[in-house]
């Protein structure tokens, strides 16, 4: 840093709310809480230009709980809102969080399209291999055999979706994958997403306490992925389709297609527009 | 309407260039100083299918078909009987057509319309690039006393950019179906027109309504293709960089809609369109919209349902869903133009109030309104643009409370980039301030406040469209594009001494039940005029509104367009 220092003004503090988070005792969705607050006080960005949007689960119960503009939205329609938001209003820094059921089932062909489309924004999803909100059925990253739901009591007996593979073929640019255990490693890759310019996907390994124990054994799974960032798509696909999901802590794949942005620059007067009409 | 009409239709398969000849069979009328009105009918197919074009023209501004048509020329007849309930003719009317391309079909011969034949085709050969559609435009214009300069001119201008050979062309054939048609029995000749000017514009419904947008501030506008409200989004792309805003094609109506209230949650005033299909995916986040007290504008370009139905004809029968499609209780406005010409008002007035109030508006045109052509004086400007109440400086250590339980029912509204107003917008129920809460006094108290902005703001005289006779003891009730038809089923009742008034509904949701009272004070007896198979919106005024002891409907479904002559034969035959 050069001499003149920029005062920190911010800490993580002011970008919570005070209403009380209604997750249960030890939800891997509390330290993705504390990252995103952490990440926004490391890039001192004032509260009121920041939006968080979300769409409906538990994990998407996150913009109350920070004091930045929220959006609270419907099931699977974060993206959306999103897109729109941060296309009317390029100035703000726009945040979209979820879970992987909101994105990846009902939101999936909005996934697929933020991918593509680039607009500038930072997607964070916490994966719990489950829908925790409806009390715990199989979600499009469940394994084909878990048992755990009386939805699909003797599995779900489908191939579970590979979000980071199905993100890099629909054209995202930023690909971090990360674990609720290690909130300073998911702020610092968040912080990473946010600076990127266009969409940045963060999978945030979170895990459900209540309806899928055994993930609380994660954090002694999860391993430091032994990788430098790529901006190979084809090393990334690689690196993506082999791996067994508990590669974590990196940026796996960054590229370099501009954002897209469309600009609304004209200066015209409505009824200049006329003419179009006029005999 | 008033004054006179000439009523023409001209149909043929694809690549006879029917809707190009109407086209500037149009553009002359206008200049020459006519008022005009253009449908269009089409095939299923994607491209060179059979079409016709149907066009009024007259001395006055008009909004609806005639009973009959004066004039069918059928440049070929391949498939044309297809549209022959589209095409009433009488005994009166003439029917041309081309002895070389087949016999007339059976459907237009039974109507008794006398028959002329006209070889277009061969015509068309005794010139150089000569097309048959241009005979018949030529035939059409002797016959109904169009001037040839105002003709040429137009060729001139609307052919510059295909070269001088194809303009020479095309007025050589032109000229062949002149003469061809010199002593052919007469069809109405209209007085020469006040000569047109800028005061005058040719648009169609879908254009106006892109124009009302702009017009009331919207700058945001995201959507998904869907015939017929394309046309809508085709005439915004280009024209919202202008006035800079912007246009997004989104991958579904799911994603369209949520960008707009996005766009709209961000401050800026958003739109889309979309028709019955897309508006049924839209209804969850309709409700968002109304719950999080998002202003944003959805247009329905309504064609016939259910399902994908028929995607080119016109039906009036998405009210119920726009009306009562949200799910839980979701107090919203639903508005529909009455003529192509208020397409552009009711648009700019949809965009106003749902600025004002915070919540969707659902605006209700169809395909016949929108794809329709009118030649019409300018349109007013109106003043309405769209206001946001914004909040007042907070006093410190205050929590600003976005869904402040206000006596008018609207909370001052924070954009985001205001500090010190950060707040959650949530489509759960919350409390004042936004932060979701299941409590019964909650929902109660965001409830009666949804509702209270709505039924507490006065929507002045524009509710509805009031014409005829004060004392009338009979009214006409409808809506849409079927307003019409009954204005000139009003004129010609009047014209024959009964006192009837007509009241087309633009504001549909909320109901205005006094000023509905007041409009039907008097009246001993109604005749409900709609287009749709169940009759959605007798049912709806039935629902909502007391209605004389004397009620009688007229509703059918589309594609059939509702006819002056319906109107006017049920009215007569009620004594
Ligand atoms: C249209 C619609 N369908 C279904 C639901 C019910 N629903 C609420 S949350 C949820 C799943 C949430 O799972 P996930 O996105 O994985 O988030 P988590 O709760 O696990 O954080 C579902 C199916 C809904 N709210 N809306
Ligand atoms: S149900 Fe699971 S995901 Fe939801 S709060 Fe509890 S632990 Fe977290």
């Amino acid at each position: 840093m050069d001499a003149c220092v920029q005062q920190r003004d911010y800490t993580a503090k002011d970008y919570k709310s005070d209403v009380k988070p209604i997750w249960c005792p030890g939800c891997g969705d509390y330290s993705v809480l504390a990252a995103i607050t952490r990440a926004l006080a490391t890039l001192q960005l004032a509260p009121e230009n920041v939006a968080v949007v979300s769409g409906i689960g538990c994990s998407s119960r996150i913009p109350a709980y920070t004091s930045v503009y929220g959006f609270h939205g419907v099931h699977g329609r974060a993206l959306p809102v999103a897109t729109g938001l941060k296309i009317a209003r390029p100035d703000l820094t726009v945040l979209v969080t979820g879970g992987d059921g909101d994105g990846f089932s009902i939101g999936g062909n909005h996934f697929l399209h933020a991918c593509r489309r680039n607009v500038d924004l930072t997607y964070i999803v916490m994966d719990n291999q489950v829908y925790g909100m409806t009390k715990g059925q199989a979600s499009p990253t469940t394994e084909p055999d878990w048992e755990g739901s009386k939805l699909t009591p003797d599995g779900a007996g489908i191939e579970s979706f590979h979000p980071l593979v199905v993100a890099l073929a629909a054209g995202a640019n930023f690909i971090a994958r990360c674990s609720s255990s290690d909130p300073n490693n998911v702020a610092d890759i968040i912080t990473q997403a946010i600076r990127h310019p266009g969409f940045s996907l963060v999978q945030v390994l979170s895990p459900c306490v209540t309806f899928r124990p055994e993930q609380q054994e994660w954090k002694h799974m999860v391993r430091t992925a032994v990788v430098d960032v790529t901006d190979d798509a084809a090393r990334a696909a690689r690196r993506l389709m082999t791996d067994d999901g508990f590669n974590v802590g990196k940026v796996l794949y960054k590229g370099d297609r501009p954002a897209y942005q469309p600009e609304a620059k004209g200066a015209a007067a409505v009824a200049d527009l006329e003419a179009d009409f006029a005999l | 309407m008033g004054g006179q009409t000439v009523s023409l239709v001209m149909a043929g398969s694809g690549g006879a260039g029917v809707v190009t000849a109407g086209s500037l069979l149009l553009e002359a009328a206008a200049r020459a100083g006519w008022y005009a009105y253009m449908t269009r009918s089409s095939g299923p197919q994607i491209r060179g299918g059979e079409a016709a074009v149907m066009i009024r023209l007259g001395t006055e501004p008009i909004a609806s078909h005639d009973d009959r048509f004066h004039l069918l020329v059928g440049v070929d007849w391949q498939n044309v009987g297809r549209f022959a309930a589209e095409i009433p003719l009488g005994a009166e009317s003439l029917i041309i057509g081309d002895p070389g391309e087949g016999e007339t079909p059976e459907v237009f011969v039974r109507s008794g319309a006398q028959q002329i034949a006209l070889p277009m085709k061969a015509l068309a050969k005794t010139v150089p690039d000569g097309r048959p559609n241009m005979v018949a435009f030529g035939a059409i214009a002797g016959m109904i006393g169009l001037t040839e300069d105002v003709v040429l001119g137009v060729l001139r201008d609307t052919l510059k950019r295909k070269g001088e050979e194809a303009i020479a062309a095309s007025i050589a054939a032109f000229r062949a179906g002149v003469e061809a048609a010199a002593d052919f029995p007469a069809v109405p000749r209209l007085p020469a027109g006040t000569p047109a000017t800028s005061e005058r514009w040719s648009i169609t419904g879908n254009e106006a309504t892109g124009m009302g947008a702009l017009r009331g501030g919207v700058r945001f506008v995201a959507a998904y293709p869907i015939t017929p409200a394309t046309e809508v989004l085709e005439w915004l792309a280009p024209a919202l960089p202008k006035v800079g805003g912007v246009l997004v094609q989104a991958e579904d109506e799911l994603a369209s809609i949520n960008q707009i209230i996005g766009g709209s949650y961000g401050g800026v005033p958003s739109l889309t369109a979309t028709s019955g299909p897309g508006l049924a995916l839209m209804t969850e986040s309709l409700g968002l919209a109304v719950a999080a007290e998002v202003p944003i504008v959805v247009i329905d370009v309504m064609r016939v349902g259910p399902s994908t139905g028929i995607a080119t004809k016109s039906e009036q029968a998405d009210l119920n869903i726009a009306v009562y499609g949200l799910h839980g209780d979701a107090p919203h406005l639903v508005l529909a133009p009455t003529s192509v010409a208020d397409c552009l008002f009711t648009t700019q007035w949809a965009v106003h109030l749902a600025e004002s109030l915070q919540t969707a508006a659902i605006v209700l045109t169809d395909q016949a309104m929108g794809q329709a052509r009118a030649v019409m004086p300018r349109s007013a400007a109106v003043s309405f643009i769209g206001q946001r109440e914004k909040p007042a400086a907070l006093e410190a250590g205050v929590h600003y409370k976005r869904y402040a339980n206000t006596a008018s029912g609207v909370s001052p509204m924070a954009i985001p980039g205001m500090a010190g107003y950060t707040y959650t917008a949530d489509g759960l129920e919350h409390n004042e301030t936004g932060t979701p809460s299941s409590q019964a006094s909650d929902h109660q108290a965001q409830l009666d406040k949804r509702l209270r902005k709505l039924t507490g703001y006065n929507y002045g005289d524009h509710w509805a469209d009031i014409t005829g006779d004060e004392d009338a003891d009979t009214a006409i009730l409808t809506w849409g594009s079927s307003a019409g038809p009954a204005r000139e089923a009003l004129e010609r009742l009047r014209a024959a001494g009964q006192r009837v008034k007509l009241i087309a509904v633009r504001l549909i949701s909320p109901v205005q039940p006094e000023k509905f009272a007041n409009a039907l004070k008097g009246v001993e007896r109604v005749l409900v005029v709609e287009q749709s198979h169940s009759g959605q919106f007798h049912r709806y005024l039935r629902a909502q509104y007391d209605l004389p002891r004397q009620v009688k409907a007229l509703h059918h479904p589309g594609p059939l367009a509702v006819r002056p002559g319906a109107i006017v034969e049920h009215i007569t035959q009620w004594s």
